[in-house]
């Protein structure tokens, strides 16, 4: 069965002309026919482009001009702005957004020659931790179709999970990439803020956007990231210097690593269960050759109410764009112009959007800014330095990703805010712009969990190095869902 | 008892860039409707903003001519609020951060030096234009000029009357365009002046102002303060309040009218633009900004008045524009720097008169500054007398050719041969024996009589020096 | 509750989302409980600590002045709900 295959197996295969890219193009088109109703983790599938850029990743893989991942299928998050299909962040005010420019991720994709298969579903803006916030309904976590798969690159790790694609791009703003991982048992990483260029990318914070590979295993994902980030001058934010190769540590010894294990992220409302899993993956990880050192992350409670503040700030903003004049969705007869604002914005958005938008135009107005905006961003730096002190003892830092598996759909969308507690551990990485992994670590009562690995600026490929080497001596990230083995 | 009037300008000057502030899409005023408004203008979705180098370059210069406290941290900020002409909604500008904080512009008035302080100048983006009644009842947006960066200097409010600010402005039109980063164009709006204008008694707090926007000329910029200075004193007089509003000034009834808007308390809810990092300059930058400035209209009018002796009137004429300047030094060049006062009085007179007979800027001259400068060099040698070289003169503005051309065609170069000059005199004083009898009684003008007549005779060519002194040898002999 | 009725009427105004009146209150109370976790904040002492903006402390990059971009008014304007004589059309602005 093709989708059984590793990456680097479907990679030696296409170069050897075992098969070809449209043969394994042609297969997850039937499999997404087949299972993606039920899930619903695809807004949008591409058979026609994905078919002829399989045909032309053939000629490639024939003339001797193709890469290590031509002809490797791939499903784009629906907030990649992708040139001639539809891109509608899962909200009904882009559900008429025919995308015309490519994002800088999606240009250099089409060059690496990956068909793209589809976009997949989404919180609506990426606001959510659950994919429940869509226009298009909520995606379902294919190892429990009551549970949700996160968010909110929710259909992004659903169609990996589910092998209703062998890879797949994420964004993480909040833990967006790290926690849909967690939940559906594959890899993610988000890399440090700036090594991939946010141009074409539909912003919801700007200074916490970041977008990565979502992949099964460690080694796609560095494969993935090599080929997705690339200085771009179109990002203001982008750092201009040389990425390194992603890949190149994957087979070095975890001998010496010094990993720290913070007291914090082992106490009140961490599940027992999950605990334990990330308890043994650590003392596995420490077999191969680690040590632990203990250190201290004080402010990360702060984490959660800063972020809250500062995210949506930078949304309300951001989404204003959105007025129904240039594009998008725009109301019915509107009967004068704040007529046409007022009710585009309000049919147009959803209920956690709305929410957001508002919080963050109330945390920036008159008598606010100070208490709220500002106090945030400096509370955003004292966490930021919790890590950069921690580093000078540590190589890595340990951890869960959240506090549970997944959670049920419809059990959290009552409260927002047990939503937003429930990213405690990933948000604090956002703040500090660090990059940071999910790793498919264990089982909670049929439900996946991941590990977190966080580590300093620019230290991706030890991160993917430290989740290769757990990632030969267990088989988590290989476990699939009966159905959809 | 008195009034003290108290004005501050704002103006908005438009950066003589080739793109925008954020984008590569043109800046060229007139393009056809939204064809200059690319992906970054329209704000469309996950479209980011990359600040241009040359808008930097620009504000700086403003900053080193004001003397002012430069930006050499700069922090983009967004000023959020919905309009049409606003696609993102928001407008990209400097707020605690600005790229040139305190300065001055020194202003003359009545003969006397005034220091008007300039708060600071930030740069941001401009909006893009509404056009009404195209279609009926809706408003047709064209954002070709969202995101053309604008540069808006703020002054203190040190302006005392109509007079002062308009002298202000002038000033800072003439800086603007002396070092190039604004084209001054008010017609096309590339140089906006808003005014806040209030009154109080001596002594007294600062009086509630209102703000005069978008007029066009200096001179309707000066009537409507005169006006609006009036209204608000006769209003303060008879009892009434002078209420916070932005005004509109009619030039056909030369009066100011509310502006009809919903006047809330806006509430921007400005921070700094995560999409931008901040802009550093570096003391390297700004010595090369300061290396490549042109010489400031203050200092041009003093070192010509001082090292080449001209008038004080000579001097503001030919510094009024950067062009003109550029025309008299390039002439005063070409003829060897010896004569500056010979090239200013033709630039200020005859040069300057048919420029503004024919509605004509410098630059467009048909007379270039290597053209005038040979027209010049004939008088020196000679070849011209100073009447021949107003006809060639002429003659060269109506394209006719070069000095010499026009010598050559029209056989107007001057007589100097004294056997020529001689036969004419003699001529003339064999014609004319009841007038020789009257000089020699003692009647000195008929000497002018015969110079004219020989002058006549030579169809003006004859070199009156030559006339004059073998007239005078003939008459004593 | 932090935020009430009139609140509400403001901030809605601030994002110019229109909020039915009988939305009101169930937008009020969770609102509220966003602003009520902004509560921790306060507790803690900032003093002297520096807002951080971004991630990294680098300056912006700056893009030569040049025109990169030509007319593309009929590809974005494809997507645009109204337009007329390449203009986009908005209900009657009053000036």
């Amino acid at each position: 069965m093709l989708h059984t295959l590793s990456v680097k197996q479907m990679s030696e295969k296409l170069h050897a002309g075992e098969i070809s890219s449209v043969e394994l193009t042609q297969h997850y088109l039937d499999r997404i026919t087949q299972f993606d109703p039920e899930l619903n983790a695809y807004v949008t599938v591409t058979p026609e482009l994905a078919l002829q850029m399989a045909r032309d990743a053939d000629e490639r893989l024939k003339n001797g001009t193709a890469g290590l991942l031509t002809g490797i299928p791939i499903a784009h998050k629906d907030i990649f702005c992708t040139d001639g299909v539809k891109t509608t962040c899962s909200s009904k005010m882009l559900d008429n957004f025919i995308a015309p420019y490519d994002a800088h991720v999606v240009t250099l994709l089409k060059k690496a020659g990956m068909p793209i298969l589809g976009k997949t579903n989404m919180d609506e803006f990426a606001m959510g931790s659950s994919s429940e916030s869509s226009y298009y309904g909520p995606t379902k976590n294919p190892w429990d179709l009551n549970a949700v798969p996160g968010g909110s690159s929710g259909g992004a790790a659903a169609v990996i999970a589910a092998n209703l694609a062998p890879m797949a791009t994420g964004t993480d703003t909040g833990g967006s990439i790290r926690q849909p991982a967690s939940f559906c048992g594959i890899t993610g990483i988000k890399p440090t803020y700036g090594t991939v260029s946010r141009f074409g990318i539909i912003a919801y914070a700007s200074s916490f956007d970041q977008a990565g590979p979502m992949t099964r295993s460690a080694e796609a994902s560095a494969w993935l990231l090599n080929a997705m980030s690339e200085f771009d001058q179109r990002d203001s934010t982008c750092l201009e210097m040389e990425r390194p190769d992603f890949a190149s540590e994957l087979d070095n010894s975890l001998e010496g690593l010094k990993v720290g294990v913070p007291s914090e992220y082992f106490g009140e409302g961490l599940e027992p269960e999950v605990e334990k899993i990330v308890k043994d993956a650590i003392a596995e990880i420490e077999k191969l050759g680690a040590t632990i050192v203990p250190v201290s992350l004080p402010n990360k409670d702060l984490a959660v109410p800063a972020y809250y503040v500062l995210a949506p700030a930078e949304a309300s903003s951001n989404l204003s764009r959105y007025d129904g004049v240039r594009f998008g969705y725009r109301c019915e007869n509107p009967k004068d112009l704040e007529d046409l604002y007022r009710r585009s914005r309000a049919e147009g958005f959803g209920a956690e959007v709305k929410r957001r938008i508002m919080v963050g135009a109330y945390a920036l107005s008159a008598g606010y800014y100070d208490a709220y905006y500002l106090k945030a961003q400096r509370l955003r730096r004292m966490v930021r330095d919790d890590f950069t002190q921690a580093f000078e003892q540590c190589d890595v830092i340990m951890g869960p990703v959240a506090p549970t598996p997944a959670f049920n759909i419809g059990e959290k969308t009552d409260d927002p805010t047990s939503m937003y507690l429930a990213d405690l551990y990933t948000i604090p990485v956002n703040l500090g712009g660090f990059p940071g992994m999910s790793v498919p670590a264990g089982f909670a009562n049929g439900r996946p969990v991941g590990l977190h690995i966080v580590g300093p600026y620019f230290s991706e490929a030890k991160l993917l190095n430290i989740a290769h080497q757990f990632q030969q001596v267990t088989d988590w990230h290989k476990q699939t869902p009966a159905q959809y083995q | 008892m008195s009034w003290e009037v108290v004005i501050g300008l704002e103006i908005h000057a438009q950066l003589t860039t080739k793109s925008k502030i954020f984008s590569g899409a043109s800046i060229a005023y007139g393009a056809a409707p939204n064809s200059q408004a690319c992906a970054v203008d329209l704000g469309m979705p996950g479209m980011l903003p990359v600040v241009n180098q040359a808008v930097i370059a620009k504000g700086i210069a403003l900053g080193l001519a004001l003397n002012a406290e430069l930006g050499k941290k700069q922090v983009f900020d967004r000023k959020n609020y919905f309009y049409p002409d606003l696609p993102k909604g928001y407008q990209t500008t400097q707020m605690d951060y600005p790229i040139v904080g305190k300065g001055y512009l020194d202003i003359e008035v009545d003969g006397k030096t005034k220091r008007i302080g300039v708060t600071r100048a930030h740069l941001e983006e401009d909006a893009g234009k509404s056009n009404h009644g195209i279609v009926k009842g809706m408003t047709g947006i064209d954002l070709n000029r969202a995101g053309t960066p604008l540069l808006e200097i703020v002054s203190e409010p040190d302006l005392s009357s109509a007079q002062e600010a308009v002298a202000y402005a002038r000033k800072m039109h003439e800086l603007v365009t002396f070092l190039g980063i604004c084209d001054g164009n008010m017609q096309e709006g590339s140089f906006r002046v808003d005014s806040n204008v209030s009154v109080r008694r001596p002594g007294e707090p600062l009086g509630t102002r209102a703000e005069l926007k978008n007029i066009n000329s200096f001179r309707f910029i000066e009537k409507a303060i005169e006006f609006e200075i009036e209204r608000q004193i006769d209003l303060i007089e008879s009892g009434g309040k002078v209420i916070q509003e932005t005004r509109l000034y009619d030039s056909e009834t030369n009066t100011t009218r509310s502006m009809r808007t919903k006047e809330e308390a806006n509430d921007y809810r400005y921070f700094p633009c995560p999409d931008l990092l901040p802009v550093i300059v570096t003391d390297e930058v700004i010595d090369a900004v300061r290396a490549t400035m042109p010489e400031l209209p203050d200092a041009k009018r003093a070192r010509y008045i001082s090292e080449m002796g001209l008038s004080e009137y000579d001097a503001g004429v030919l510094t009024s524009s950067r062009a003109m300047a550029q025309y008299f030094e390039a002439l005063n060049k070409h003829t060897g720097g010896k004569d500056a006062k010979v090239c200013a009085n033709w630039i200020t007179s005859d040069l300057a008169g048919a420029l503004n007979k024919a509605g004509l800027e410098i630059a467009q001259s048909p007379i270039s500054e290597a053209m005038l400068a040979t027209l010049i060099a004939r008088i020196q040698d000679n070849t011209l007398s100073g009447k021949i070289a107003k006809q060639v003169f002429e003659a060269m503005w109506n394209g006719e050719g070069t000095a010499d051309e026009i010598i050559a065609a029209k056989g107007l170069k001057q007589i100097t041969d004294s056997g020529a000059i001689e036969a004419l005199v003699d001529q003339v004083l064999a014609a004319n024996p009841a007038q020789i009898e009257a000089y020699k009684a003692g009647q000195e003008k008929m000497l002018g009589y015969f110079v004219g007549q020989i002058m006549k005779l030579s169809g003006g060519q004859a070199n009156p020096g030559q006339v004059n002194a073998l007239l005078k040898q003939k008459l004593q002999a | 509750m932090s935020i009430g009725k009139s609140e509400v009427a403001s901030i809605s105004r601030l994002a110019m989302i229109a909020v039915a009146d009988h939305e009101v209150e169930q937008v009020a109370a969770k609102l509220s409980k966003v602003v009520d976790l902004f509560a921790q904040m306060q507790a803690v002492d900032t003093e002297g600590v520096e807002p951080m903006a971004h991630p990294h402390a680098v300056a912006q990059r700056l893009r030569l002045d040049e025109i990169t971009e030509g007319d593309q008014h009929q590809k974005l304007q494809a997507i645009a709900p109204a337009v007329a004589m390449d203009l986009y059309l908005v209900p009657q602005v009053i000036e």
